[in-house]
């Protein structure tokens, strides 16, 4: 496979992974602006996720106070906002379009057709969009692609590299939600673990989509421990970095076995997994949220670095 | 005369790039005027790649250097036997006919004052009108290195009246085609002259079709046509077409060019 | 007003090709007939088929109008064309392989000499160089019109990578899927072989250095150019890889695909970029689409390109008016179709002609395409006239003119119901190993009312073509 084709499937993933994200971000954001008090709450909790979504700077650039309405335009409708849900379907479908013809129609056809409901949404007035419209629209979308793929796509290594970039984009999104909220809510050392946070967590859950499956897990009191071990180390938990970084195994394992040779993308990988494998949740937290956190971005990152090495470069011999 | 050469080009990049293309045209051609003795290409870490005549009867070398690469040195080396043909270049093979020599480049065009100095001059026939082209044109432009660049063109050139080599090939080809003669760039090595006029040793002179006698060399910086101090590599539409070396660095970069050239007799 | 020759009718009585889709005309409503347009057009908009207009702005996924009507030929029609583009083909190879040999049809005075060898498409680095079986142009593109039941002449011809066969393909498609009994009815041949034939064409020009089964790419400028959407269809029928300037690199004496299992050979491409774009170290410096060091690889045999660089001097305007001297001159044969009338407007008592009778005459840039640089006499105003006068007068050269012809019409369907609209004939004839041409080609229609410029960047649209079976 030509590696520009797998660049434009890798990104094509990665583009509706981070849609999906910032749709999550905006349901969350609006839960909380409806519950009381939301005063200065509200204003962490949007901050906290304009900063997992890498665009606070940005924001506060262009729009200064994050008040709903403008927040709304950041991150679903921006085009200046590269991670704003119309910027990634934009690239996503732009990335298919390049590839049109390593997918199916059925795959197409779900991208193109997000394409065209999207540019319907944009000529809406604005009144008529409620935001859980939008939300709920983003989050079908990207299932229905998702579902196309698995259902019509062959299981070639354009299927491999589709999945990569949904593995990693996922694995780096959910750390950096973790990282923001953790940094942002713990300010003092004394809070961990103290169940005071509470409240944000459950919103972090949320975020997640991993709510209702967290009481399933482990029933009981929410704490910074269960809920760091159930989105980092229960490969239960779809969006968890081990189940993530499971994903990047199975797929990068499939391509060594089809292309019969192995990579330095391999070896990261199974690094990477091995580690988390062995890991207590005390261990994260004796090493420090944060300092794990960052040391998984920086591995995913390097990961996706000798992905790009390996195959999407072409230079490899 | 037995000439021999030694001639190393040092490209260095800042950063180094991933990749370096390169077309050479440094094998002189086999022709009445010159016979090879030995000659050598070398490019330390390079690949040689496809090696063919193009139309216009040069040699041409493709060479890849794979990356990271943070210098390239090519050095030819060589000994060739030339003769005096008065210019004239005699048994040299190639397939593209003179009116294609005709067309114009940037580097060639002609301005109102080019096409002045191209019908300034007159003469009884065409051999004698190139010649009096070559020297108008040696008269209109003072030699003089570092005024002018690798991308000046004819006219800037005229209108300086001063430059190099390559300004005074480039006008005389564009005065040449004004009076519909065909012309043409031709790159190559010129052996030190004693007598203190100037040269460069990595020389270019203009080439003329004569009808009746073909393609005669005509050597605007010395006021001559080429004689046996004169090794001819290539030639093409202007000083880039015949371009010895012509490469591409794949990656953003600054290119750095160190040339070295030794143009000497050699003992018989 | 001039009288047209109309396809399906003739002098009232309908010609025997169209007498089935006059009762498949018959028994269609007006409210059908939207219905199945809106239909077709779903599917195009589905499959993804869209045209950019370069500097039009606007919709970059602007649909081609697609008309349901088919056009119609008579295997005993056919059987001409098909001869007459052969031997057009040949000759045009044989005169690309001549001017970059030795250049006999100038030496025999037949061509002149500044014509070809100071003509912009004329490529100095191609001098001397024999492609693969000799081959130059390996997809020749011959606009052909029609003006009468038994008058075809050929417009104009297209060396280098002729365009539009995917909409060849596609409205056959379309129409089999919208109208299958009507191709129950009628023994149509068949188009669809053309990917194949394409693949097997270009396979069989693979370099001397290739020794396996060649590696085809198709070498696109990318998504943004218009064809864009033609080149990835090519390439998924074909099963060859779509590839850009960037996915290409050169290395010793052989041009590699950056591919995820590592560099892979390429022994043929297919492209689709022009020649000053394809190798920044021989061509134009500033090229970002090109793979630098492509030509020396490609001179000394280790991939072949097609077309070949310098293909286009053959289907220079000017150039053209002398295909009739190169069937003579090369193939010693009579030329089946021929060319329309041309005044070269270089040549000054041409031009004389030209300037005294320009409302009669469409006058065509020499170098230009797609019929913007292009006067039709009879529709332009006054002012259009006088100012493509003065252009004329500048640089006569630019120019040649020719007779407004009768073309045929077909009838289309419109907005007022079905109407003769005028149109012409891209047949696309593939040269390599062997000559092949599919039965067919792209139906070009002016669907304004009385345009005669097919062009889709003027308002054209495209027909489904039928060559019947004997």
């Amino acid at each position: 496979m030509l590696s520009r084709t797998a660049a434009n499937l890798f990104w094509l993933a990665r583009y509706m992974e981070r849609a999906e994200t910032a749709a999550r971000f905006l349901e969350v954001g609006a839960r909380i602006a409806l519950l009381p008090n939301a005063g200065q709450g509200f204003r962490n909790e949007w901050d906290a996720l304009l900063r997992a979504a890498g665009t606070a700077d940005a924001f506060a650039r262009k729009y200064g106070e994050p008040v709903q309405r403008n927040i709304e335009s950041h991150l679903f409708f921006d085009q200046d906002n590269p991670a704003s849900v119309a910027a990634c379907i934009r690239n996503a479908r732009e990335n298919g379009r390049i590839v049109r013809t390593a997918l199916t129609t059925q795959v197409w056809e779900a991208l193109n057709t997000a394409h065209a409901e999207l540019q319907e949404i944009e000529r809406q007035p604005r009144s008529d969009t409620g935001l859980s419209r939008l939300t709920e629209w983003t989050i079908r979308t990207a299932a229905l692609l998702r579902g196309t793929i698995d259902a019509t796509l062959l299981r070639n290594d354009g299927y491999d590299f589709l999945h990569l970039g949904y593995h990693l984009e996922r694995a780096d999104n959910t750390a950096r939600l973790l990282d923001v909220k953790y940094f942002v809510l713990l300010p003092k050392v004394e809070f961990v673990g103290s169940g005071l946070d509470n409240y944000q967590w459950v919103t972090l859950l949320r975020a997640l989509s991993a709510h209702r499956a967290f009481h399933w897990a482990y029933g009981g009191e929410v704490t910074a421990a269960r809920i760091a071990h159930f989105l980092i180390l229960n490969p239960q938990c779809p969006r968890a970095l081990i189940t993530s970084v499971q994903g990047l195994n199975a797929h990068l394992d499939r391509l060594s076995r089809g292309y019969g040779r192995s990579t330095p993308a391999q070896t990261a990988a199974r690094g990477l997994l091995g580690e988390m494998a062995e890991m207590q949740v005390e261990q994260i937290f004796d090493e420090g949220l944060h300092e794990y956190l960052s040391r998984f971005i920086g591995a995913v990152s390097g990961l996706g670095g000798r992905i790009h090495d390996s195959y999407l470069s072409g230079d490899q011999r | 005369m037995r000439i021999r050469i030694d001639h190393t080009s040092h490209y260095r990049y800042d950063p180094p790039v991933r990749r370096v293309v390169q077309s050479h045209r440094l094998i002189p051609a086999e022709c009445a005027n010159q016979r090879v003795e030995q000659w050598q290409v070398t490019v330390p870490g390079g690949t040689a790649g496809g090696a063919f005549t193009d139309g216009a009867g040069d040699q041409v070398q493709g060479w890849t250097i794979a990356g990271p690469v943070s210098e390239v040195v090519v050095r030819v080396q060589g000994v060739v036997e030339t003769t005096d043909c008065a210019g004239v270049l005699r048994g040299h093979r190639e397939r593209v006919p003179p009116v294609a020599w005709l067309g114009a480049t940037p580097a060639t065009a002609v301005d109102a004052a080019l096409a002045d100095l191209a019908r300034s001059v007159a003469a009884p026939d065409g051999l004698a009108l190139a010649h009096a082209l070559c020297n108008a044109v040696g008269a209109a432009i003072a030699y003089r290195p570092g005024v002018t660049h690798a991308h000046t063109t004819a006219a800037e050139a005229l209108a300086l009246g001063e430059g190099v080599c390559q300004d005074h090939t480039h006008a005389l080809i564009a005065c040449a085609h004004l009076r519909e003669m065909p012309a043409r760039y031709v790159s190559g090595y010129m052996q030190a002259t004693e007598d203190g006029s100037p040269h460069e040793a990595a020389h270019a002179w203009a080439e003329i079709w004569v009808e009746g006698l073909g393609w005669v060399g005509f050597d605007a910086s010395n006021s001559c046509c080429p004689d046996e101090r004169y090794v001819r590599l290539g030639c093409g539409v202007d000083a880039r077409d015949a371009a010895p070396i012509r490469g591409v660095a794949l990656g953003q970069t600054v290119e750095s060019l160190d040339v070295s050239v030794a143009v000497e007799a050699a003992q018989q | 007003m001039q009288a047209f020759f109309d396809e399906m009718k003739s002098g009232g009585a309908v010609r025997a090709p169209y007498a089935q889709l006059q009762d498949w005309l018959a028994a269609m409503p007006a409210e059908l007939r939207n219905l199945k347009q809106a239909e077709a057009e779903a599917l195009f908009r589905r499959i993804g088929i869209t045209f950019a207009v370069y500097g039009e702005g606007g919709d970059p996924d602007r649909l081609i109008p697609f008309d349901m009507f088919p056009r119609v030929f008579t295997a005993l029609e056919w059987h001409r064309l098909e001869r007459g583009i052969r031997q057009r083909a040949r000759a045009l190879n044989a005169f690309l392989a001549d001017v970059y040999d030795r250049g006999e049809i100038v030496r025999a005075g037949i061509v002149p000499g500044r014509l070809v060898y100071l003509n912009e498409a004329y490529e100095k680095a191609m001098a001397g160089i024999r492609p693969p079986r000799g081959v130059f142009s390996h997809i020749v593109g011959i606009d052909l019109v029609r003006t009468g039941a038994d008058e075809f002449f050929v417009l104009e011809d297209n060396c280098r990578t002729p365009s539009g066969v995917s909409y060849m393909l596609e409205n056959r498609e379309i129409m089999m899927r919208m109208f299958p009994d009507l191709f129950r009815g009628n023994r149509i041949e068949p188009v669809d072989g053309y990917p194949e034939a394409l693949r097997r064409t270009l396979a069989s020009v693979a370099p001397p250095k290739c020794d396996r089964e060649p590696t085809i790419a198709i070498l696109t400028p990318g998504h943004f150019n218009s064809a864009y959407y033609e080149h990835s269809f090519l390439a998924d029928l074909m099963g060859v890889e779509l590839v850009e300037g960037q996915d290409l690199f050169v290395e010793g004496d052989r041009v590699w695909m950056r591919t995820t299992e590592g560099p892979q050979p390429v022994d043929v491409i297919y492209r689709r970029i022009d020649d000053a774009f394809i190798d920044p170290l021989c061509f134009r410096p500033d090229s970002m689409l090109g793979i630098a060091g492509l030509m020396d690889v490609y001179r000394s045999g280790g991939v072949t390109i097609c077309s070949a660089p310098g293909a286009g001097v053959a289907d220079d305007k000017a150039v053209y008016t002398f295909v009739p001297e190169m069937v003579r001159f090369y193939l010693g044969e009579e030329p089946i179709l021929p060319n329309v009338p041309t005044w070269q407007c270089a040549k000054s008592e041409d031009l004389k002609y030209v300037l005294s009778h320009l409302p009669d005459l469409v006058v065509k840039e020499v170098h230009g395409s797609g019929g913007y640089g292009m006067l039709v006499g009879p529709k332009a105003t006054s002012e259009q006239v006088e100012a493509f006068r003065a252009r004329l007068v500048e640089r006569p050269e630019n120019y040649i003119a020719q007779p407004t012809l009768a073309l045929s019409t077909v009838p289309s369907f419109v907005e007022e119901g079905v109407a003769p609209r005028h149109v012409d004939l891209r047949p696309y004839c593939l040269v390599g190993e062997r000559i092949e041409l599919v039965p067919g080609g792209l139906t070009r229609v002016a669907l304004r009312e009385g345009s005669l410029v097919v062009n889709s960047s003027q308002g054209g649209g495209v027909k489904d073509t039928w060559v019947l079976a004997q």
